[in-house]
This record gives structure tokens, C-alpha cells and sequence, in this order.
């Protein structure tokens, strides 16, 4: 347990080192997380979506770009967290040598591999209130409890951003890494009922969709959105909250395994 | 006087290689000890646990009474660490490296922010204060590398090859530095493949191959006692080590 004890508050240095970096190229953090999922919201909302007649959710009968939106709150978290942590991180670790400088003063790696965890998920939550701006600006989204979008993609963000990382610890080469891509993150982007109600599935693979994270996370965000808060979200935030610091213990772990010889 | 850093058969294995075999120093504080030895020969492996990065295999390292097993923390807090190769923040410009460094050792902003001032005057990086560190020549990140390790105002300062590909300007601006340092009672650890700069630097020298110390004491006092008053530190470096290639 020394793994958890080594994370000290001087995490918030390695976060502010992330921050200050974006905040010298602030266009391209703020730019592509509101603008990207209205490329996603025109193409398949309003385009895909004069095409569908209307779509069941939890009783409700809502238009297409309706039940697709809170699924763009849920897919931003995803991209923003998981590829910092794992592009990211990984060219921090290995090209920048940025975890080297930092080592030499009184950071401990596991500070350092926290602190790349909560930048990650940091970047995650701003994607998808960026989102939740856009969709409440179009009128698809309902309050108050869509509020509850917010504290939903902070555990979201920390999950994928653990998963980035993890993935970046086992990867030897940068170019391993698109390997979870194409195995986890583009199957979850398709498969956890962004696009579709996973009611449509064949039973199996609807059985696998729930145990996708994406899946719980995307059901929270939709929920929120329609105003329609319900027992059954329990469930999916427990699952977050029992994956998450399990993922974010494995990504430390194998990381420092891998860094400290 | 009481030894600052006491390394007590230190040992570092990376599976069946042993890198370093079992070593012993002291060093007083306000020295200049230089560590020599052909590449390979466990020099940096040795520096990597005093600064408390790599984890020590066998033995200890204390300094200043901590001992680099337990303590690394405050350890960390009282090292400046320049290492061989740059890893300067290149997403940077040369005064927020130095600021966001500091920032790492609990310096208050406007502390870092004032530090990061007096080094770019001191090192005379004035004029590329705001550039980017990836636009900076070979020199001129050593230079920013050795200023990044003052940041801190560490009582002991690690220099690992600091002059490695400088020009002859710049290698006797890092020398002049290390004399700053020296003067101003900074103990200094440095590794170099220049005999002509262990030289004039170090007050005592320890010579490492294969992991161990094959001969110690002052430049002049192993010149004297391997090849008389005629010698030079590289004969006697070459007389001890050999003249194989390493590596």
C-alpha cells in the first residue's frame, strides 16, 4: 500500500505543469472538444437522424439528435481523457523525458503518475461540459439534473485517464498503442449505446455492452440529460466507483514497475 | 570534518548485470568530488542513487544524516541534479523551465518567479529568456540545465557530464560556475570524460571500472604517486583502466 501512501499533494504541480502547457496553446484545448461533437451532432443528429422516426428510451420517444446528444458528453470524456493519458503521457514519459526533471526534485514517481491521472480526467470533465454547453445551448438537455453530467465525467475522466495510462505502461513503443485503440476505445465508441439503444442488440452482445464502461457512463449522461433520474443509476456509478481506483492502482503500479528499475 | 554523503557498500544490479559492485566514499562538505571512469563503468548508475532515482540494490547512501532508502524526499529537497542528457521542458520557454522547476520544491510562485530572474542574469540567458527551449543550441541548454539545478539553492550540487559537446567558451562558463558554486560552500559531485577538467576542478577524485573503485585521492597526489611530476591525470586514468574499449 507505500504505492498509495507516495502520493502527496505535490500532485498538483505535475497538474499545473499539464495546465500551463495548455494554457499557452489554449486554442487547441478549447477549440476541438466544442467543436468536435458538433461535427458529430450535424453529421449524425440532424443529417443520420432526419432518417430515424423516433427512438425509445426509458419509456420516452424522443428525435434521434435528442437520444444521440448526452452519448457526445459521454464519447468527449472518453477521447480527452484516454488519449492524454495515453499519447500524452506516453510522450511525456519517453520523448519529453518530462517524468525525469520532475523525479530529481522531491516528486516521487507514484505524485507524478497521480498528477497525469488527474490531468487526464481534468481534460475529460472540461470536453464534456464543453459538450453539455453546446447541447444546452441547442435546447437538448434538461434542468436540473443534468447537472448531474458534471460530477459524472469527473469519475468518468479519472476511469478513462487511468485506462490511458495503463495502456501507455504496457505499451513498449508508442505505436503499441494503437492497439487499445482499435480493441477497446473504438469498440466502445460504437458498442455502448451512443448511437443506438442496445435494446436492438442480439442478447450476448448486449450482455458485453454492459460490461463496457462507456456503456454505464453514456446511460448516466442520457439519464441526466432527459431529466428522468432513476434507482438504476446507482448501479452504474457503482460500477465506476469500484473500476476506477482498480484501474488507477494497476496504471501506477505498472507504470512505476516500468519506469523504476 | 564530518562527511556530507556517505555511500557504504553500495550495490546496484539490473538483473544478472551488476552495474555498480560494491562501493565506499565519503564526501566533505563544500568538495568538488569527481567520480571518473571509461563508459560503463557504473558512474551513473552511482549518481542515479544519490539522487535518490534509482532504487539502491545494496548498501546505503546517507546524506547529511538521511539515508537515501528512507528518506528521499527531503533528500530530493536538497539536491540540484544536472543530468547528461537535456530533459528541459521543451513545451517551455527558458524562464518557466527554471520557474516550473522550481515550483516542484514548494517555492512559493512569486520565490520561483524571482529565483528564475537572478539565474537568467547570472547565466546570461537574458536575451533568450522567452525563446523556446527546443530553438536553443547544445550549449545553451547545458547552460539552462545548470542553472535549473540552482533553483532550489541545493547544499549539493550533481553534475553528470555537464561540458559533454560544448564548445571551449561555454565548457569554461560551466567552470566558472562550479568555482561560484564551490565558493559559495556548495558541496559538487561531478562526472566527466575530461581529465584536463577533473583537474582543475575536483579536490578529490574517485575512479570507478567495472562497477569498482580502483583508485581515489587529489589530482595531484595520484599523478605524482603513478607517473611522478611529468604525468598527466589522463596517463594515469589510462594506466589504471586500460586502453580496451569499453563498450
Amino acid at each position: 500500500m507505500s504505492l498509495l501512501g507516495n502520493i502527496s499533494y505535490r500532485v498538483r504541480y505535475v497538474w499545473r505543469r499539464n495546465l500551463d502547457v495548455s494554457l499557452f496553446n489554449w486554442k487547441t484545448m478549447v477549440l476541438p472538444p466544442l467543436l468536435e461533437p458538433m461535427l458529430y451532432l450535424f453529421a449524425f443528429g440532424v443529417g443520420l437522424g432526419a432518417y430515424v422516426e423516433k427512438v425509445q428510451f426509458h419509456g420516452f420517444l424522443t428525435s434521434y439528435l435528442t437520444f444521440m446528444a448526452p452519448g457526445m458528453i459521454a464519447v468527449a470524456t472518453l477521447f480527452h481523457a484516454i488519449f492524454e493519458c495515453m499519447y500524452g503521457s506516453f510522450i511525456r514519459m519517453r520523448y519529453q523525458k518530462t517524468f525525469d526533471a520532475m523525479l530529481t526534485t522531491p516528486l516521487l514517481m507514484e505524485d507524478i503518475l497521480a498528477g497525469e491521472i488527474l490531468w487526464g480526467a481534468t481534460k475529460g470533465l472540461f470536453a464534456a461540459t464543453a459538450v453539455l454547453i453546446v447541447i444546452s445551448l441547442w435546447g437538448l438537455a434538461s434542468y436540473p439534473a443534468s447537472l448531474l453530467v458534471l460530477p459524472a465525467a469527473a469519475l468518468a475522466g479519472l476511469l478513462f485517464a487511468g485506462f490511458g495510462l495503463l495502456f501507455a505502461a504496457v505499451s513498449p513503443y508508442i505505436d503499441n498503442l494503437n492497439l487499445p485503440t482499435f480493441l477497446f476505445i473504438n469498440p466502445m465508441f460504437l458498442f455502448s449505446g451512443v448511437f443506438f439503444p442496445l435494446d436492438n442488440l442480439p442478447r450476448w452482445l448486449r450482455a458485453v455492452a454492459w460490461c463496457l464502461p462507456l456503456t454505464h457512463v453514456v446511460e448516466i449522461m442520457r439519464v441526466a440529460t432527459f431529466g428522468s433520474l432513476r434507482a438504476s443509476l446507482w448501479g452504474d456509478f457503482a460500477y465506476l466507483a469500484v473500476l476506477t481506483p482498480a484501474v488507477c492502482y494497476a496504471a501506477i503500479f505498472l507504470m512505476k514497475r516500468r519506469l523504476i528499475k | 570534518m564530518e562527511a556530507i554523503i556517505r555511500a557504504r557498500g553500495l550495490l546496484k544490479r539490473y538483473g544478472s548485470l551488476t552495474a555498480v559492485a560494491g562501493i565506499d566514499f565519503e564526501v566533505a562538505p563544500g568538495e568538488c568530488f569527481g567520480l571518473l571512469g571509461p563508459n560503463g563503468a557504473g558512474k551513473t548508475s552511482t549518481v542515479n542513487m544519490l539522487c535518490c532515482v534509482l532504487p539502491i540494490s545494496e548498501g546505503d547512501i546517507t546524506i547529511a544524516g538521511l539515508s537515501a532508502r528512507q528518506d528521499q524526499r527531503r533528500i530530493k529537497a536538497m539536491l540540484g541534479v544536472c543530468p547528461q542528457e537535456s530533459n528541459l521542458d521543451t513545451d517551455f520557454s527558458v524562464l518557466h523551465n527554471l520557474v516550473s522547476h522550481g515550483r516542484c520544491f514548494d517555492l512559493p510562485k512569486a520565490e520561483a518567479r524571482r529565483r528564475a530572474e537572478a539565474l537568467v542574469d547570472r547565466f546570461r540567458l537574458r536575451d533568450k529568456a522567452a525563446v523556446c527551449v527546443d530553438d536553443l543550441s547544445g550549449g545553451l541548454k547545458k547552460r539552462l540545465l545548470v542553472a535549473r539545478c540552482l533553483v532550489n539553492e541545493p547544499a549539493i550540487v550533481i553534475l553528470d557530464e555537464p561540458t559533454t559537446g560544448l564548445d571551449p567558451q561555454s565548457r569554461h562558463q560551466i567552470w566558472d560556475e562550479v568555482r561560484a558554486m564551490k565558493a559559495a560552500g556548495t558541496t559538487v559531485i561531478l562526472t566527466t570524460h575530461y581529465m584536463e577538467e577533473a583537474e582543475l576542478l575536483c579536490d578529490r577524485l574517485l575512479i570507478v571500472d567495472q562497477g569498482r573503485v580502483i583508485e581515489s585521492g587529489a589530482p595531484k597526489a595520484l599523478i605524482a604517486q603513478h607517473l611522478g611530476a611529468e604525468g598527466t591525470l589522463e596517463g594515469v586514468f589510462l594506466k589504471l583502466t586500460g586502453r580496451e574499449l569499453r563498450e
